[in-house]
């Protein structure tokens, strides 16, 4: 039995073919179950809970996820369709209701246990207990780059997999004749000999009847149809001619809009509310004391900001009302600085004696490095459409976790959970700030005040001025080199924790290291957002080892080489990026060239990034190329689009993104003081994907790890100035450049 | 009351003077296609065409389009069964992500190719730098241009 670690992922082959046994993923029993009635019309027939099968002959994939882009949709009912050999051209989806059945077990497990896989007599215990905890922490989450490789790998494609073995079973039983003679494709089961077929249509009544499969056979790479391919996204049609549905386009009869303002200073109440002059302004419904914000409801969305805006609030002034940045960073600084006098740091990681090994180093290198916190700022500003009436509570939004705002929705009108229901729509942008629930829950306050449908829309501003943030954050690295150059010593101490627990653990052979860190009170939100703390450990790592190789002059790249050459993965991404970008090559004045490497979410990416500094100090990024081994590519067009969409959300950030306190609260209110990278700022990308066969990785977010230090490194080769505060527009870089003559 | 016509239908709302045109489009209208994401005229979500030019409905009073020809997504494509050409660019370059951008991007497009029908892409870059997509598809988006600038000239000298 395999250690239950993320790290014992590595080696489990899901795709290397055979069988995988996850029988409770497609739980029999269910045909008469509640589920039928979640997802079945008249006349369909439930093979098991991710599928079913029309009279038409159409097979519908149920998928547990949210659309923001990511294909989720696309990608899952290819991998069930492909394991089914269903014609693709009849196969459609349905997102999953939001229910306890549909929570994802998979997803949980996969982050729990990685992808390791269990003795036989162990598993379905293993799967029971994680299903039990999944369904009491209400869990259907989109995120973690978690779909394809968890509920795609271990629901999914058992799913479909399971309902082909019954349908042939369906058809052996009928024909009276042996599976083994019968053929599956293009959803018709023939039996050659005797020139019989039949639809999986006609199939399906008799084949809900055979006991699910526990051990559904598995294709192997070179059987796979549809996996590995790149089939047109399903969401994207509506999404050219202005049809498609997010949470924004909501629109319920007799509904009215709601927009609210938060007290500015998080933590803060309102103090007072004088109502009495927009009370009476035109299509004002009412006005509403949450208190800790102040919401208006009224005939529309113009109405209600315009009288919010017009409406005397005094909010309560709270120990945080004077902080601004650097005292939050000061105070920060001083924690960590406590916590080490105090020997009260939290250990990450020890290997050997790195404090020891640091007074023996012939070159001792330190670096303070400092990270801003960063708002989402998804396209679509926070909405939640709610309706509270007669016990019950309707709910429409774009969420990440549809069943964690059903719970949320119970839990605050102390209903029973299935008189909630959510109705999700698609999302404009997610990014990790759509798992979160805090505008539904100011939604229904809204709601259960009036007893018509309320769309709560949020302002921009309020969007930027409340969401969760990214931590910012400070960090401490030293390393001792030997007298070839080569680190013998490596200690980082940063601040806060969250997760993937591993993000801080560095793929460099450095034998002895020291990795620790503090949490300092912060009144700030913190909440996930893209790729979660490697975007932070991505940056740092990377920049560091950057400046170790240029310390111990050997080019970044080779040092890189060195110090993974165990680690056969890493060697083969690295030496594809070397031969795409010309790593090397002559670049012209002031341009420079930067690499960085890092694995997240089961994908390792490296990116080189080519960037040209000029007299007046500004960085253009010309070109990144992007080499990733996430695996195994599902949908390789749609991987790509990830790759890039990460890179140039990363880049934003590098280059501009801030979010600042100043008197306890945010600083930046909309794009043009949080600006973000728009086409003119965007460089050209190349992805370049290498299928190793290893159990498929992430795609939304680990490219976005090494974007910003293959930015700074590429800065650093351009200007010999090392960027140790992001973003990069904080750094004057002008003194660096020489005006050519 | 104010009198609006929208994708050539005559539609009749009640706008107060300040009232931006984007949330009569959406919300009286219920035309949804049209997108708010910053009502500030900084990210482009909400581009539609009045008289022919593109325009930020967020900051366009209502009243200021009365009596002029006001197209929104929904109105560009030249019947009920055929795309516009941009449109179809934009599905064979399987061009959005999330999509809540995209109205915008193809306001913004169509707008551009009307005036000029083969753009660079230092033109396109002049013409679609208003318009943030968050999802960060530009390449994608600056390829759709070029393809659907190449329909156009093929459907011109058929």
């Amino acid at each position: 039995m395999k250690k239950w670690t993320r790290r014992a992922f590595i080696g489990a082959g899901v795709l290397a073919g055979g069988t995988l046994v996850i029988g409770i993923a497609i739980r029999p029993g269910n045909r008469s179950s509640k589920v039928a009635g979640l997802i079945a019309s008249e006349g369909e027939t439930v093979m098991n809970i991710w599928l079913k099968i029309a009279p038409d002959n159409t097979v519908t994939a149920i998928i547990p996820h949210a659309e923001m882009g990511q294909g989720v949709h696309t990608a899952l009912a290819m991998m069930l369709a492909d394991e089914m050999d269903a014609d693709w051209s009849k196969v459609t989806f349905q997102e999953a209701p939001a229910d306890k059945e549909y929570a994802n077990f998979t997803l949980l497990k996969g982050f729990v246990a990685g992808n390791a896989t269990f003795p036989k007599f162990i598993e379905e215990t293993i799967d029971g207990v994680f299903l039990t905890a999944v369904k009491s922490l209400n869990f259907q989450i989109t995120g973690g780059s978690a779909s394809v490789r968890f509920t795609g790998q271990q629901a999914m494609r058992i799913a479909g997999a399971a309902a082909k073995s019954m349908l042939l079973q369906a058809a052996a039983d009928t024909w009276k004749v042996p599976t083994e003679e019968l053929t599956a494709k293009n959803s018709i089961i023939s039996h050659a000999s005797s020139k019989r077929s039949a639809t999986f249509a006609e199939l399906a009544p008799a084949a809900a009847k055979v006991n699910i499969p526990k051990q559904p056979k598995l294709k192997s790479p070179e059987e796979f149809t549809l996996m590995g391919t790149s089939q047109p996204r399903f969401d994207i049609p509506a999404k050219v001619t202005g049809e498609a549905k997010f949470g924004m386009d909501v629109q319920v009869p007799g509904m009215k809009y709601a927009t609210i303002k938060a007290a500015p200073v998080f933590g803060s109440k309102v103090k007072s509310l004088d109502t009495t002059v927009s009370s009476s302004q035109q299509g004002v419904k009412k006005i509403l004391n949450l208190g800790d914000a102040v919401a208006v409801i009224a005939d529309g969305y113009w109405q209600a900001k315009t009288a919010l805006d017009a409406l005397p609030i005094e909010f309560e002034a709270t120990e945080n009302s004077g902080l601004n940045q650097a005292e939050i960073m000061d105070r920060y600084r001083k924690a960590m600085d406590a916590d080490l006098a105090d020997g009260n740091l939290e250990k990450h990681f020890k290997d050997g004696d790195a404090t020891k090994a640091l007074e023996q180093a012939a070159i001792l290198v330190e670096a303070e490095y400092q990270l801003p916190f960063l708002a989402h700022a998804t396209m679509e500003p926070m909405n939640c459409t709610a309706w509270v009436h007669e016990g019950k509570c309707e709910i429409w939004c774009g969420s990440q976790n549809p069943l964690g705002v059903k719970a949320a929705a119970a839990e605050l009108l102390e209903i029973d959970i299935d008189k909630v229901t959510v109705h999700n729509q698609l999302l404009g942008g997610g990014f990790g700030r759509r798992s979160e629930t805090d505008v539904m829950t100011q939604a229904i306050l809204i709601a259960k005040e009036v007893d018509f449908p309320v769309k709560l829309i949020w302002s921009r501003e309020e969007d930027t001025q409340h969401d969760v943030y990214r931590e910012a954050t400070i960090s401490r690295m030293k390393a001792g080199l030997d007298q070839s150059g080569l680190p013998i010593a490596y200690t980082h101490q940063f601040i806060f924790k969250h997760h993937p627990p591993e993000a801080a653990d560095i793929p460099y052979t450095i034998p002895n290291q020291l990795i620790q860190y503090s949490s300092p009170a912060s009144f700030v939100p913190w909440g996930n957002w893209r790729s979660v703390d490697h975007s932070t450990h991505g940056f740092l790592t990377e920049s560091f080892i950057d400046e170790l190789a240029h310390t111990a002059k050997k080019d970044p790249f080779a040092y890189r080489k060195t110090l993974t050459k165990d680690n056969l993965r890493f060697q083969r991404v690295l030496d594809l990026v070397y031969e795409k970008s010309n790593w090397g090559a002559p670049l012209p004045a002031n341009w420079g060239r930067g690499v960085a490497i890092a694995q997240s979410f089961g994908s390792i990416v490296a990116e080189v990034a080519e960037v040209e500094v000029s007299v007046e100090g500004k960085v253009k990024v010309h070109r990144v190329v992007c080499a990733v081994d996430p695996g195994f590519a599902i949908h390789p067009d749609g991987f790509i689009a990830q790759m890039e969409s990460g890179i140039i959300y990363g880049l934003a950030a590098a280059m501009t993104g801030e979010i600042t306190i100043e008197n306890g609260a945010v600083a930046q209110s909309n794009f043009h003081n949080y600006p973000v990278t728009r086409m003119n700022e965007a460089p050209k990308i190349e992805t370049y994907i290498i299928n190793s066969g290893n159990p498929p990785g992430g795609a939304g977010e680990p490219s976005t790890p090494v974007i910003a230090p293959a930015v700074t490194n590429a800065i650093f080769d351009a200007t010999g100035i090392r960027i140790r505060q992001l973003p990069i527009s904080k750094n004057d870089l002008r003194a660096s450049i020489l005006p050519s003559t | 009351m104010t009198s609006l016509k929208i994708n050539g239908k005559e539609y009749v709302v009640d706008a107060s003077a300040d009232m931006p045109l984007l949330w009569v489009i959406r919300e009286q209208c219920g035309l949804t296609g049209t997108k708010f994401g910053c009502g500030i005229a900084q990210c482009g979500a909400c581009t539609v065409h009045i008289d022919g030019q593109p325009v930020r409905s967020c900051i366009t009073p209502a009243i200021s389009a009365e009596g002029k020809n006001i197209t929104t997504i929904e109105g560009i494509a030249p019947d009920k069964n055929t795309l516009h050409i941009v449109q179809q660019a934009w599905i064979e370059e399987q061009t959005p992500q999330c999509g809540y951008c995209q109205s915008g991007q193809i306001m913004s497009a169509v707008a551009l190719l009307n005036e000029n029908p083969s753009p660079t892409d230092e033109e396109i870059d002049a013409a679609m730098s208003g318009n943030i997509c968050r999802c960060g598809m530009y390449s994608r988006i600056k390829s759709a241009i070029h393809r659907a600038s190449a329909s156009l000239q093929t459907s011109n000298t058929l």
